[in-house]
């Protein structure tokens, strides 16, 4: 009795998974295999996919603009994570502490989250002109300071396009931030109080530690996000170039041009696998040395 | 005490004025919605002539209403079906006991380390053979399951007890009834956690969107507002109201449904 | 009433097994698209027996369209395609060539503008043009007037438009530049007028003959660069990409002088309140050099048969005096027949005028790759403006990246 029942029933989960699995295998897995393949060829869609081994990995190697882009992608990591873990950090904290307006600062930090990435990228675009029409720079020109060339320069025009991708993200963060922090139990606290720990002390011994998880959780995703950015650059720089000199432009934009303007298959696939490599990798390290 | 309070007052001062930095952006682009283009580039707030030509432009010459309702159609459909398939495939891998079951749900789970990026060229091809290329299909066949809400579900699945489901299956109730009344019941709070990212993940998607689309009426939000913003490039006020647009609906859910959209980012993004 | 017969007739017939249906495909552009379609009904009222289906994508994505549409044997019968990309549709097979008897080539050569040589490869054409673009120079009347200078008296020579742009170039109390003397943009029509204008009339010549080897790298092109970003590093009297695009910064009152093409004119014609003129390209040493480019019409390989026939009486009929006269007319856009362009109401137009003027001594240039080729100009002024790299190191890597541009395209 109980035998036919327990098959009945696993008839009826494979008739829920049917329909999933096909979709998972057409939608995910296949495509994923196809991108690997596709990486070891030279096909520029319209004729035949030929066979080139290993070619495209070499020339990638030999790219000098694939190294820059590298840099830049790596460059957005570096300086995304931690700026938005500190920043995000702090406000959780403090805003934790505050009870009178809680609710309004709280939504004033977390809106832009809501945005859509594309449209704010055009209102920062607009905030970084040069005067006369930049606020930014307009502002700075009132004070009597000289103007910054944010997206005309090859230094500040990666920082200035990660602020908005910093900005956006910000708000998610201090969230889960703010949630770990309430999850610690309020006992830890009382009785660091009665060893007679000082707040900075109880921050270091007992807030970080036993926030660990949520950090952890939050360094992966913002270093996947940071890994992978697109929109903003697109939508910032000069045709979408990644510009000036390419010292915006990252492996995702790469990607994108090789082969959506170039219509060079093997060589965006290739693209596409090194940064699966590297996410693959990072996230393995993170997982790693955040875990001990 | 009377140091406490001052600095719990310094404390609000400060978070006060970053969230008045936060906001700037989001006020400035309602702001120059407002304004006509000769007074964008006042840095006053409030017009001293404000009006809502700008908006009226918007939906009348240009195709920014298909663009809305494109997106909303898009991120709606992904969304239901995101909700069903992927509730009914973590309920399925939680509850039924069947062999493969361990291996399928590392499978699902697998996907997620599968970067977007990697994926486009080969759906592009994908799309170019079966002729989905530039149609609402294309568009939405990418998001219509995700192994991030398979297992966010399954997590919520693990705390809905055995006894409730036997029960209703004493009453007669078969596997399907089951899922959809009772099952899906007592895990609203992770439906509507998967609903809100699925549905704010569609709203703001671009890349796929930007490559399977190329004619205008089939455009997204994002892309629609991104090839415009190219093209009224002399117009600041226009691209303005279009991204005021495109960022009003979520933001204007958000104020009516804060607590829950809060609520449900912390389940959905602690959980997931 | 005679007007309805005809179209119901015409409905009957196309309606009817014999009618012909062909696809014509363009980019989206609203003037273009309207334009067409009027040429079209046009078309279908001399031809009720045959339909022509007007198909348009943007921009962006047209070349992968009609590439991959016309691999898979659909789309178009008649494209329209960029001057640029004839070498990539050959290799790709999508265009077939156009038949003598149909299109004779010496009608082609007597009255057409010699840049169509370029859509002849080996002995056959492959498309004609519509209409073609050039170049021209832009001022703004009231900045003239404000500066105390003749609002009719745009700079003639190369010379004058320095001192000119020095001149009309505004700045803050901050010293920071508010308004350009001249708008710098190589991203947008300046590559063009750096690459086929000023290397001419400094004496070289962008490229050999058959545009297998890039000449600038020499005395001239180095002379003309330094000409060119002079304006940034010397004169103080522009900044590179000014409001983000130099057609913005005309439009908005912010720039004294502007190079543009033809197409722009619709633009600043809706710009209230800006006073301007448009006049030939300035020249330099009495050398006068201008840069042409224009989009073509061809018969893709898939039409055959009864549809070839058809598709070529659409592709004569929009290649004729009267539909060149509509486009110019209706787009802006400039007669690709000389009879049209020498007519003495378009020759001496206020506007159009400086543009079909400057065709007579136009180049076009044979692109491999107009975006990669572009880069190589935007970047050469990018690392002389931003790094302060020495004129003549910029100019030789951006020669050797475009060397590298061209071997590619060739050895594929």
């Amino acid at each position: 009795m109980s035998r036919t029942v327990e098959q009945k029933r696993a008839l009826w989960a494979w008739l829920f998974l049917a329909l999933p699995l096909v979709y998972f295998i057409l939608v995910r897995f296949y495509p994923t295999l196809d991108a690997f393949s596709i990486s070891l060829t030279e096909w520029n869609i319209v004729g035949e996919k030929t066979y080139v081994g290993l070619d495209n990995f070499i020339a990638l190697y030999n790219d000098p603009v694939f190294w820059i882009v590298l840099g830049n992608t790596f460059e957005y990591l570096a300086l995304g994570v931690p700026i938005s873990l500190f920043l995000s950090f702090m406000v959780a904290y403090y805003l934790d502490q505050i009870r009178f307006g809680h609710g309004f600062l709280r939504a004033c930090y977390f809106m832009p989250f809501l945005t859509t990435a594309v449209a704010m990228a055009w209102v920062w675009r607009w905030f970084y002109q040069p005067v006369p029409i930049g606020i930014i720079n307009m502002t700075l020109g009132q004070l009597g300071i000289l103007q910054l060339d944010f997206l005309r320069s090859t230094t500040q025009a990666l920082p200035a396009v990660l602020v908005p991708a910093i900005w956006a993200g910000l708000g998610f963060q201090i969230v889960i931030f703010m949630a770990g922090i309430r999850a610690i139990p309020q006992t830890y606290y009382e009785a660091a109080k009665i060893d007679g720990a000082g707040p900075w002390q109880i921050l270091k011994e007992i807030t970080l530690p036993q926030l660990r998880p949520t950090i952890t959780f939050l360094v992966v995703m913002s270093s996947i996000g940071f890994l992978r950015i697109f929109d903003q650059v697109y939508n910032m720089t000069q045709e979408g170039e990644g510009g000036p000199l390419n010292a915006t432009r990252p492996l995702v934009l790469y990607i994108y041009k090789a082969a959506f303007d170039d219509f060079e298959m093997g060589m965006a696939a290739a693209q596409t696998v090194v940064l699966f490599t590297i996410l693959m990798i990072i996230t393995v390290i993170q997982l790693r040395l955040l875990r001990k | 005490m009377k140091n406490i309070s001052v600095r719990k007052s310094f404390i609000w001062v400060m978070l006060a004025i970053g969230g008045i930095v936060m906001m700037t952006p989001i006020i400035f682009m309602f702001s120059a919605s407002f304004k006509y283009n000769d007074q964008i580039y006042d840095l006053a707030l409030i017009s001293s002539e404000p009006t809502l030509s700008n908006y009226f432009y918007l939906f009348e010459n240009t195709e920014f209403l298909t663009w809305f309702m494109n997106s909303f159609f898009v991120a709606m459909v992904v969304t239901i079906s995101v909700l069903f398939f992927d509730a009914l495939i973590g309920y399925t891998l939680c509850k039924f006991k069947f062999k493969g079951r361990k291996l399928i749900f590392i499978a699902i789970l697998s996907t997620l380390m599968i970067p977007t990026e990697m994926l486009v060229i080969p759906w592009y091809i994908l799309s170019k053979d079966l002729g989905l290329l530039d149609s609402f299909i294309g568009l939405i066949f990418p998001g219509l399951m995700s192994g991030f809400g398979v297992f966010l579900m399954k997590q919520f699945f693990e705390g809905v007890p055995d006894d409730y489901l036997d029960a209703a299956r004493i009453d007669g109730l078969n596997e399907f009834q089951i899922f959809i009344e009772i099952a899906l019941s007592m895990v609203t709070p992770a439906l509507s956690a998967l609903a809100i990212f699925t549905f704010l993940g569609n709203w703001t998607a671009f890349l796929w969107p930007l490559i399977v689309t190329s004619s205008a009426d089939l455009y997204t939000i994002p892309v629609g507002l991104s090839s415009f913003s190219g093209e009224f490039q002399s117009e600041w006020e226009m691209i303005m109201t279009g991204a005021a647009v495109a960022s009003l609906p979520t933001l204007l859910v958000f104020l009516l449904l804060q607590r829950y959209i809060i609520r449900g980012v912390i389940l959905g993004g602690l959980k997931g | 009433m005679r007007l309805i017969c005809v179209l119901i007739i015409g409905l009957f017939i196309s309606t009817s097994a014999f009618a012909v249906e062909i696809e014509y495909w363009q980019y989206s552009y609203k003037t273009r698209l309207d334009a067409m379609d009027k040429l079209i009904a046009q078309f279908e009222v001399e031809n009720p027996d045959i339909k022509v289906v007007h198909t348009n994508f943007p921009y962006a994505q047209y070349r992968t369209k009609v590439a991959a549409s016309v691999a898979a044997g659909e789309g178009p019968d008649v494209v329209q395609l960029y001057y640029g990309w004839l070498g990539d549709y050959l290799s790709a097979n999508l265009l077939q060539p156009l038949s003598y008897t149909e299109f004779p080539h010496q009608t082609i050569e007597d009255d057409f503008f010699a840049m169509v040589a370029n859509m002849k490869v080996g002995d056959d054409y492959y498309a004609l043009p519509t209409a073609v673009r050039s170049l021209g120079l832009f001022w703004n009347k009231k900045i003239f007037r404000e500066a105390g200078l003749d609002p009719n008296k745009p700079p003639q020579t190369l010379d004058e438009l320095v001192s000119l742009a020095k001149k009309l170039t505004k700045r803050d109390r901050a010293g920071n530049i508010v308004s350009v003397g001249l708008t710098m943009g190589p991203i947008n029509q300046d590559h063009n007028w750096w690459r086929e204008v000023l290397v001419r009339q400094f004496g070289g010549t962008p490229y050999n003959q058959n545009t297998t080897k890039v000449t600038y790298d020499d005395e001239a092109g180095l002379k003309a660069f330094e000409y060119y970003a002079d304006f940034v590093t010397k004169h103080n009297a522009s900044v590179v990409d000014f409001m983000d695009k130099g057609e913005i910064a005309f439009k908005a009152g912010r720039a004294a002088m502007h190079i543009d093409g033809s197409f722009v004119l619709s633009t600043f014609a809706r710009a209230r309140r800006l006073e301007w003129g448009v006049t030939e390209l300035p020249t330099h040493n009495g050398i006068k050099a201008n840069f042409s480019s224009y989009w073509v019409n061809g018969i893709t390989s898939k039409a055959s048969g009864e549809k070839k026939a058809a598709a070529e009486k659409f592709l004569k009929f929009i290649t004729q005096a009267d539909a060149m006269q509509l486009w110019l007319d209706e787009v802006g856009e400039l007669p690709a027949r000389k009879a049209v362009a020498g007519k003495e109401a378009n020759f001496n137009h206020p506007e159009f005028g400086a543009f079909i003027r400057g065709l007579e001594y136009a180049h076009t240039t044979n692109f491999y790759s107009e975006a990669a080729q572009r880069k190589t100009v935007v970047d050469m002024l990018d690392r002389i403006v931003l790094l302060d790299m020495d004129v003549k190191q910029s100019l030789n890597i951006a020669a050797k990246e475009d060397q590298q541009i061209i071997d590619k395209a060739i050895k594929e």
